[in-house]
């Protein structure tokens, strides 16, 4: 073989560059919060607040994102994930509890980590059933997607009360994870940097493998051109399962931070949160996980920070954070470029 | 003697209501480029992505070596040694340049893994590959992306190629560095089958044609018997070389 042509197209191509706006949206928001707050170390609270309640979003929202970016799949079931990881830590910790009682943050440890494994495996489980039983036959119709998979989360949560009852049950704290470390005048509540640090090892993991991996290429071409990456001898179905079954997994994990969040769950918590998830990708950008966890964050300062400031706006101030970011950017923050 | 490596007898295609392909028959032979000439809507791209199982042929065969592939899915037809450039190139514009030739190296988990004098090779027949390497795809000008499509089809050996208009909307000095790149490709003896509605293109490259209208292959031959028979061009493609040149 040896080289022929001369050079082609020497243009310059035009430089590299991140689109860094979305990204400024978060310390944008947060200083535009403090002098509306007024004081400092309450600033510092809610702001901890909204990132734990961020990064719980977005480990539940991510696989959703990536579900619809992979097959144009509208998963409206994915609550029954969550629901479903929120009632397994119940069992688990619940028979645990000499073990989440005690003072040592180990002993909690060891408590808390299998139950977010059973979550996270029996969520798993239960998405691939999901998908071959539910998703696989609507492929390709948008609509059916729509009225199957609200379906399916009817009957996951029914099937839920069968287990568990239809009944509110609490989720208490291990004993090392409540309590609050000072930071000066400001409180923050230990289980919410756990859940921060939770959350970015999670997306720390997910960022590693899609841009650092075969297996990640693979999941950001099949965002953007499914057909092609057929075409290239890759079985993009195999891909999507994949992805539906870790993403369903994520969900379990989010149910149980989310449950250990409010401190008691109930069958109808993933129902309730589901339209959060959906402001969160519509904002990020279908299909985006950088967008999915920017989105997530702005979700939860502005919950919280609404919260604090305007009790009644709180109410729908998520819903006016999607209307303003999509009269900015009408494909969300981070538009996926598909076909 | 030259042997057929793909064979289409009477394929039959239709996308939901619509009949596309009316019995479409065509060799392509080993080591050759053959191009498939026709008006727009003749049914060139729906003949290639029927051959690639991106479309079901309702009936009729598409054999590969020997071996019908018509019920086959894409990868698996894909897995036999078939690389297909679409028209609209199908570059993965959010990755860089080696991000997407890593991906169409299936057998390859990073980009050492990759045949080092293949890559030279790909590099060599396009430079700006190598010189926007780290770049995103989406960045590169038409030019550029339809360079890195065919790079990508050719980056591992396959032994069939199939391309879909690659002169489209290129600037005359990149169609001529095109020619230049597919002319030492068919060094290499690689099989071809190549759409083209810019004849002056497919004139130069072109070893074999077959001409398609209303979803039938109405010619095929030799392309130096219809390059040099202006009233057959006249008659087939409504055009004469001449004005083309």
């Amino acid at each position: 073989m040896t080289a022929s042509t001369t050079t082609l197209a020497q243009d310059a191509l035009p430089a590299v560059k991140l689109d860094r706006i979305p990204l400024l949206l978060l310390p944008v928001l947060a200083l535009a919060a403090l002098p509306l707050i007024g004081s400092f170390s309450t600033w510092v609270t809610l702001t901890f607040a909204g990132l734990a309640m961020g990064m719980i979003i977005f480990i539940i929202a991510s696989g959703l994102t990536l579900v619809f970016g992979l097959m144009d799949v509208l998963n409206f079931g994915h609550g029954v994930f969550i629901t479903l990881g929120a009632f397994l830590a119940v069992s688990v910790l619940g028979r645990m509890t000499g073990w989440t009682e005690s003072p040592s943050l180990l002993r909690n440890l060891l408590a808390v980590l299998p139950a977010m494994a059973a979550a996270m495996v029996v969520a798993g489980g239960v998405g691939f059933a999901f998908e071959r039983l539910i998703i696989r036959p609507v492929y390709g119709q948008p609509l059916k997607q729509i009225m199957i998979t609200m379906g399916g989360m009817i009957v996951g949560v029914e099937l839920i009360k069968v287990i568990w009852g239809a009944q509110a049950i609490p989720l208490p704290l291990p004993t090392a994870f409540r309590g609050s470390l000072l930071f000066g005048e400001a409180a923050v509540e230990k289980y919410r940097l756990i859940s921060v640090v939770v959350g970015l090892s999670v997306f720390a993991v997910m960022f590693w493998v899609l841009s650092r991996t075969k297996l990640g290429l693979l999941i950001r071409a099949g965002v953007q051109d499914r057909e092609m990456v057929e075409s290239l001898g890759y079985r993009i179905g195999r891909l999507f399962i994949g992805v539906f079954v870790a993403g369903s997994a994520l969900a379990g994990l989010g149910g149980v931070m989310w449950g250990m969040y409010q401190q008691t769950i109930t069958p109808e918590m993933g129902g309730q949160i589901n339209v959060l998830l959906f402001i969160v990708i519509i904002i990020g950008g279908m299909g985006s996980v950088g967008g999915c966890f920017i989105g997530s964050l702005l979700v939860g300062l502005v919950a919280n920070y609404a919260g604090f400031l305007a009790p009644k706006v709180a109410l729908f101030s998520n819903i006016l954070l999607m209307v303003i970011v999509l009269m900015w950017r009408p494909e969300g923050l981070y538009p996926v470029g598909k076909r | 003697m030259k042997t057929p490596l793909l064979q289409l007898e009477g394929v039959h295609t239709h996308i939901g209501a619509y009949h596309i392909l009316h019995g479409v028959d065509l060799q392509v032979m080993r080591g050759e480029l053959t191009v498939l000439l026709g008006r727009n809507g003749a049914g060139k791209t729906t003949t290639l992505r029927t051959i690639m199982g991106l479309w079901q042929a309702s009936s009729g065969s598409v054999r590969f070596d020997g071996e019908d592939i018509s019920a086959r899915t894409t990868p698996e037809i894909a897995h036999r040694g078939i690389a297909y450039v679409p028209e609209n190139m199908g570059i993965f514009g959010d990755l860089t340049v080696r991000e997407n030739m890593l991906l169409a190296a299936r057998g390859a988990k990073r980009i050492e893994d990759i045949d080092g004098a293949r890559l030279e090779w790909v590099f060599g027949l396009f430079p700006a590959m190598k010189r926007f390497w780290e770049h995103p795809a989406g960045l590169l000008s038409g030019g550029q992306k339809q360079m890195l499509a065919v790079a990508r089809a050719i980056i591992e050996p396959r032994q069939l190629l199939l391309i879909d208009e690659p002169s489209k909307g290129l600037a005359p000095a990149i169609i001529q560095n095109m020619i230049t790149a597919f002319r030492e490709l068919k060094q290499t003896d690689t099989t071809v089958l190549l759409v083209e509605q810019n004849f002056n293109f497919a004139r130069q490259l072109g070893d074999k044609v077959a001409v398609m209208d209303g979803g039938c292959i109405v010619h095929s031959g030799a392309m130096a018997d219809l390059a040099g028979d202006e009233d057959l061009q006249q008659r087939l493609l409504g055009l004469s070389l001449a004005a083309h040149q």
